[in-house]
């Protein structure tokens, strides 16, 4: 479901050093090369689009933004045409419109303390039957078919029903979910005031499902909200919405695009396949070389004050995309950082970002992919792109296939 | 020779948790700590050199 009328207000994108845009559709096609063009020539790239723009794209400037609390803010994460800034009403920093993501220290480690048991790894690890029955059903409904969508028919249906389960949503809102998060992330270069339609649309949804969940209380992470305390006292209303928001934007897109891009890179390297569909011991090392190949997530930063980084004269709220991704493929911190291998033992990657922020739902994420990868696999050991179909990509700050239309009986080996 | 997890730089990623389970395990909040008094028998030395070198956080230590 898209809502919204789409038409960027930037023209295409002609200079990526001096006139980036993560939202122009070559960027996230093409991402590998610019990132890789743009570490050997400056490795700030920055823009006048979105009100300004920063793109640091090696390893150790992305890890020492992601470190510094003090000059770089996460008040708001995705770059788009409104700034947190530009809002009258948005919640200030160190909350922010969406805790903890949106949340600055002291606030956010308390916020986060609050969540963090719910996605701790031996708590994540009991919903492992309930993904892989999903996984099932989803395939079962596409066997008959020559080509089908990986992207579409499969991946993006994890991550949305295993949220909406958590959170006591009705399960037939996938749609919308899909809607709103395309709003927030991909529809990000649109005039400002269209943009604010589409937060109030989001935040009505939320507030009719939280005025359900006080009426008609149920085991799940919304009540749980509900009844969570900070500062010994009940968390605020727009503190509940906010982290369901959080929760329903940050575990879809991100997750979808991470088990499409490791089906897309399977489909693409029949070696690969044939690999792990006769090696399943690989799989822990692929996934991994997965996330860190593929990683999906760019977050953002806003600068607090004026500040002079490595040369680059900030403004106060500039933004800062912190790509992941680039820093994963950067030679100065990975060996043969351009080759996927499947078996690599050491990989130190950033794919849930570094330092306070790291990316709360990991664990789940991580179990989505591997359940999602070992599924498709058994149940379609020989799968490559179909013929003559285009694979096409997501825009913004979450990079994945949105469609990828995969011939699943394929006998290339 | 020990591992050591240092918990301020921990941020949960898990990965040595993952990698060995033998050596650490993970509190109610996902943060990793060294089992026992983290001393490592000579058959997980590689899982352990393999942990160090896979923290995103570079939070874990082998002292000898």
């Amino acid at each position: 479901m898209t809502t919204l009328d789409e038409k960027s207000i930037y023209g295409p994108v002609t200079n990526w050093q001096t006139d980036f845009d993560h939202a122009d559709p070559s960027y996230n096609e093409n991402a590998h090369e610019i990132w890789s063009e743009l570490r050997g020539t400056c490795p700030v790239a920055h823009t006048e689009r979105y009100g300004g723009t920063w793109l640091p794209v090696t390893h150790e400037l992305v890890h020492e933004i992601a470190y510094d609390t003090e000059h770089f803010s996460s008040r708001g994460v995705v770059v788009a045409t409104v700034k947190p800034s530009d809002l009258p009403d948005a919640i200030p920093a160190p909350i922010g419109g969406a805790p903890p993501i949106t949340s600055d220290p002291p606030f956010h480690q308390d916020a986060r303390r609050i969540l963090l048991p719910a996605f701790s790894p031996k708590i994540i690890d009991l919903w492992e039957p309930e993904i892989r029955l999903l996984c099932r059903e989803l395939i079962a409904d596409m066997k008959a078919a020559d080509v089908v969508d990986a992207a579409t028919q499969f991946a993006q249906h994890i991550p949305v029903n295993v949220i909406a389960r958590m959170l006591g949503f009705p399960p037939e809102d996938g749609s919308v979910f899909r809607g709103f998060v395309h709003d927030v992330l991909e529809a990000i270069n649109l005039e400002p005031g269209k943009r604010a339609e589409a937060f109030m649309a989001l935040d009505a949804y939320v507030a009719k499902q939280v005025q359900d969940h006080i009426d008609n209380p149920r085991d799940d992470l919304t009540n749980f909200l509900l009844n969570a305390k900070i500062y010994d006292q009940p968390l605020s209303l727009q503190h509940v919405g906010g982290s369901i928001i959080l929760l329903l934007i940050a575990g879809i897109d991100t997750t979808w695009s991470s088990i499409g891009s490791s089906l897309w890179h399977l489909a693409t390297n029949p070696v690969d396949r044939r690999r792990l569909v006769d090696n399943p011991a690989l799989m822990p090392t692929a996934i991994e070389e997965f996330l860190r190949a593929y990683a999906p997530v760019t977050m953002a930063r806003v600068v607090k004050d004026d500040y002079n980084f490595h040369g680059n004269e900030m403004k106060q709220n500039d933004w800062v995309l912190l790509p992941f991704p680039a820093a994963n493929r950067d030679p100065e911190e990975f060996e043969n950082a351009d080759q996927v291998l499947i078996d690599r033992e050491v990989n130190r990657h950033a794919a849930f970002g570094l330092g306070i922020h790291r990316c709360l739902g990991s664990n789940l994420a991580r179990l989505e992919l591997r359940v999602a990868v070992e599924e498709f696999l058994a149940a379609f050991p020989d799968f490559e792109l179909a013929p003559d179909e285009v694979v096409k990509w997501s825009v913004g700050q979450i990079r994945g296939p949105r469609e990828l239309p995969v011939r699943i009986n394929a006998r290339t080996l | 020779m020990k591992v050591q997890v240092d918990q301020s730089k921990c941020q949960g990623h898990n990965r040595c948790y993952a990698i060995a389970p033998e050596l650490f395990d993970v509190d109610d909040m996902g943060n990793a700590f060294a089992i026992g008094d983290g001393v490592v028998e000579p058959h997980l030395a590689e899982k352990a050199r393999l942990a160090v070198a896979n923290c995103p956080e570079y939070a874990i230590s082998i002292v000898e």
